[in-house]
């Protein structure tokens, strides 16, 4: 045994399992808001995730309990299943689940050695590849033109039909970022968009209140130390700051910073996909700026660029740059200050 | 109330600390046998000056320091000298050291010795005397006491170390509960080498016993008790200098650079047993807990057996599985019960499966940042251990390896539980080795040159020989002529040549440095 021969009782399976507890609350109100379709998807993801986490350490010689237990391949599937329409073909979220742990963690180094988050690796890839499935968003309970039975999304998820007569687009709707756009772009005024019934008291109805669910579990993560303030805060102040900026600027053409806040992945990418600590930068400064960055981006993506939402990319392009960032952003070391 | 600082970082690990701090401290017996590292600080080996089969008296010079940066050894009771041999001892190397094996004959009998009064003496000879007692610090760097002060002197801060942060380890606890007086009688020594502008005695707060006796102990001397808050390692030299005076030891830099010199209370005590009572070092206090049934401090002679102490403390307990020497952040883990006690060593825990469990594998490093949360060195260690593990030297010795105090905060709070001291250290060694590899390279190659240059002059020289030779034998067969002429310029055919010898000889001294026998850089 090397010293110290004493630790604390800390585990990365631990870390990883109180994120996913985290993300109960957020998940719950999911349920609540868009019915049980979601469960299915996350089940899924959690499935594939397993099966291709044991291939990929077969095939790398790795032992298998450890890291199978370590629970980072589960995280990464409810987050990227839950960046995913729940009412989506099966094969969907097994090949996107597959491609984030097999091609972007494994062909990495797996646990620890990835430079892009996985999830969002995932959800990058099924965007581009199948971009029609990735818009079919379910209506908030009350809101559809027609709503599924839970056995009837089944059979679609798993079937990949409707009942007889219904089509995709009785059954989804587009988000609310997307029903902004596209209504701004037929010229409305801000105003009347925002009264449209997708839209809550900030944000999307159901949508806001999954995301103060998220909210309420990243509140639990920064008790429980398992994140730190600087990422969630530096990445929220920074997509009011801009959207605070556009909207002070027009606010006919606009949404308020809040809403960006409260639409979107924004509360999920805040406290669970740029806290995750493989992909960030380590040095305090550098936390700061690739949140601020990822702030920034997410919000000129969403309104300037052609996905529905911006979380995504933003997060990849600041993963891109965290070896620069860490280079530079080196704190000064204990007796070092005086120098300079 | 003295304004108090902090360090970055820390961590609060359980004290363990009042099972062995509760009841008072004890003599150890004499043991059966004593082992005698000559290695037992910081600097030079020292040197023996007793033969196998001496017979020796208690306090009588067993090895002599060697140059300045060493301490000598001395016989802690009286006895024969069985050999001087390699043994075992508790160093992280696993290395055997020379040892002096002294069988005690049970009378303990003193050689003569007597305090002296050390304002009378000039401060050089009282160094020496620190240095021939063999004085060091007891805190666990075992760093010659005598040269911590060589310089120290008009300093602005003297501090007294009695924080004792590391878990399980009571030693300075005891020994300030105890004897806070012979105590402040050694800090006054110190005093008097270093005259500085004030003394502090830095206690955490988990000792009030402790801080309470110093207290009492120091007051009208003008020292000052201070009490930090409990959070390890702010006994850490350069973290307890930071705490106390908001002071930062610049990197690669000593506690004088900015000031302050720093003792373990120990020492003090120590320094008090040489001048008041003419004493050298064979003794010390010892923390012996763990897996023992009644934890306790001993008064043990230097050179005792581990396993004598454990057993006074009780024995170990069936399920023991080895020993730490020193705390369990920063201590050594050894297996062989024979090893003995030196200067350095404040605590032995006995080991058990169940007190000190098997960390569970290590994984991959996820970047967590709870090491730089922690590390008191203000180091990145997620980065020192990629490099450490890539062998990428260079670049963990940019990142400020050499910082690394080698608490062990970062392992502590690893949740991937990987070792990253040994990895640190490991890094550490290398560069050394790489280093010791250069400057031997570096040695031949310039004695590879010398060699060449010398071969080359001795040419020269037999060349330049033989042509004065051969000059003056031409001018003295032509004085040898122009005598036989009768001519009245006799003479300057001999002056010519030695004109001839002296002209070499300038040429000599004015021959190009790049010729001179190179100088050995320091």
């Amino acid at each position: 045994m090397f010293p110290p021969f004493i630790t604390q009782a800390s585990s990365v399976r631990e870390i990883m399992f109180k994120v996913m507890l985290a993300l109960l609350p957020g998940i719950a109100l999911y349920v609540w808001y868009f019915g049980p379709a979601i469960l299915v998807s996350i089940t899924l993801a959690s499935l594939t995730a397993l099966a291709t986490e044991a291939v990929m350490l077969k095939l790398r010689r790795r032992p298998l309990s450890p890291f199978l237990s370590d629970n980072s391949a589960l995280l990464t599937a409810w987050l990227l299943a839950l960046s995913i329409p729940p009412l989506a073909p099966w094969w969907l979220v097994v090949v996107g689940t597959m491609f984030a742990i097999s091609i972007a963690k494994h062909l990495y180094g797996g646990l620890g050695n990835n430079p892009f988050n996985p999830a969002m690796i995932g959800y990058a890839v099924l965007i581009i590849s199948f971009p029609a499935y990735m818009t079919h968003w379910l209506a908030p309970q009350g809101l559809g033109q027609l709503e599924l039975s839970f056995m009837q999304q089944l059979g679609y998820i798993f079937g990949g039909h409707f009942p007889a007569g219904v089509t995709v687009d009785a059954v989804s709707m587009a988000t609310p970022l997307d029903t902004l756009k596209t209504q701004l772009h037929s010229a409305h005024s801000m105003g009347d968009i925002l009264q449209m019934p997708v839209y809550g008291s900030i944000g999307g109805k159901g949508s806001e209140m999954v995301a103060l669910g998220f909210v309420l579990g990243g509140i639990y993560l920064l008790l429980n130390r398992i994140i730190s303030w600087h990422l969630p805060l530096t990445f929220l102040a920074a997509l009011f700051a801009t959207a605070g900026a556009f909207y002070l600027f027009d606010p006919a053409h606009y949404a308020p910073p809040l809403f960006h806040w409260f639409s979107g992945a924004a509360m999920l990418a805040a406290f669970f996909i740029l806290t995750d600590p493989v992909t960030s930068p380590t040095t305090l400064r550098g936390k700061f700026i690739f949140a601020a960055g990822a702030g920034f981006l997410t919000y000129i993506i969403r309104v300037f660029g052609g996905f529905p939402d911006g979380v995504a990319f933003a997060t990849l392009l600041m993963n891109m740059c965290v070896p620069l960032i860490d280079a530079y952003t080196q704190p000064k070391v204990f007796g070092k200050k005086g120098d300079q | 109330m003295r304004k108090l600082h902090t360090f970055h970082g820390g961590i609060h690990p359980d004290e363990h600390k009042l099972m062995s701090s509760t009841p008072p401290s004890a003599r150890a017996p004499l043991p059966p046998r004593l082992i005698l590292p000559l290695q037992q600080h910081i600097g030079v080996r020292a040197k023996t000056v007793v033969q196998a089969g001496d017979k020796v008296l208690k306090g009588q010079l067993l090895a002599s320091s060697v140059g300045m940066l060493s301490a000598a050894i001395h016989a802690p009771t009286s006895g024969t000298v069985v050999s001087i041999e390699f043994q075992a001892v508790a160093h992280p190397s696993g290395l055997p050291e020379l040892c002096i094996l002294l069988k005690p004959d049970g009378e303990d009998r003193w050689i003569e010795h007597s305090g002296f009064d050390y304002r009378a003496l000039p401060r050089e000879e009282l160094l020496t005397r620190l240095r021939d007692a063999g004085i060091v610090g007891l805190g666990g760097a075992t760093f010659p006491t005598h040269v911590k002060l060589n310089n120290a002197q008009g300093i602005q801060t003297l501090i007294l170390n009695g924080a004792e942060c590391e878990p399980w380890i009571t030693t300075d606890d005891r020994l300030m509960r105890e004897r806070a007086a012979e105590i402040v009688q050694g800090i006054e020594v110190l005093r008097y080498l270093a005259q500085p502008a004030e003394t502090l005695i830095g206690i955490e707060d988990n000792k009030p016993e402790a801080i309470a006796a110093m207290q009492q102990a120091c007051n009208g001397s003008g020292i000052e008790v201070v009490v930090i808050p409990t959070l390890y390692p702010s006994g850490g030299e350069k973290q307890l200098i930071k705490i106390l005076t908001g002071k930062e030891v610049p990197s690669g830099g000593r506690p004088l650079n900015i000031g302050v010199a720093c003792s373990n209370v120990a020492t003090a005590c120590a320094i008090h047993r040489l001048v008041n009572h003419g004493e050298p070092m064979i003794s010390r206090l010892i923390t012996v807990t763990g897996n023992v049934k009644s934890p306790q401090n001993f008064e043990a002679l230097i050179g005792t057996p581990i396993d004598e102490l454990v057993q006074l403390a009780g024995g170990a307990l069936p399920d023991s599985n080895g020993f730490i020497v020193g705390g369990p952040m920063m201590g050594l883990e050894v297996t062989n019960a024979q090893l003995p006690v030196v200067k350095g060593s404040n605590c032995i825990i006995v080991k058990s499966g169940k007190l000190f469990p098997a960390p569970p594998p290590a994984l991959p490093c996820i970047r967590c940042t709870r090491c730089v949360q922690v590390c008191p060195a203000e180091l990145q260690p997620q980065d020192l251990y990629w490099f450490a593990k890539a062998k990428n030297l260079g670049k963990a010795q940019s990142f400020h390896l050499f910082d690394c105090i080698e608490c062990g905060a970062c392992s502590y709070v690893c949740p991937s539980n990987i070792p990253l001291v040994q990895y640190y250290r490991f890094a550490k060694s290398q560069i050394w080795a790489n280093e010791r590899d250069k400057e031997a390279a570096d040695l031949a190659r310039e004695r590879h040159e010398f060699q060449l240059m010398r071969i080359e002059r001795d040419k020269q020289d037999k060349a330049e020989k033989l042509a004065q030779k051969e000059k003056a034998a031409l001018a003295a067969k032509a004085a040898a002529a122009a005598k036989t002429q009768g001519e009245p310029d006799a003479g300057t055919g001999a002056d010519a040549a030695a004109i001839d010898a002296l002209r070499a000889q300038v040429r000599e001294i004015a021959r190009p440095v790049s010729e001179q026998p190179p100088e050995k850089s320091a």
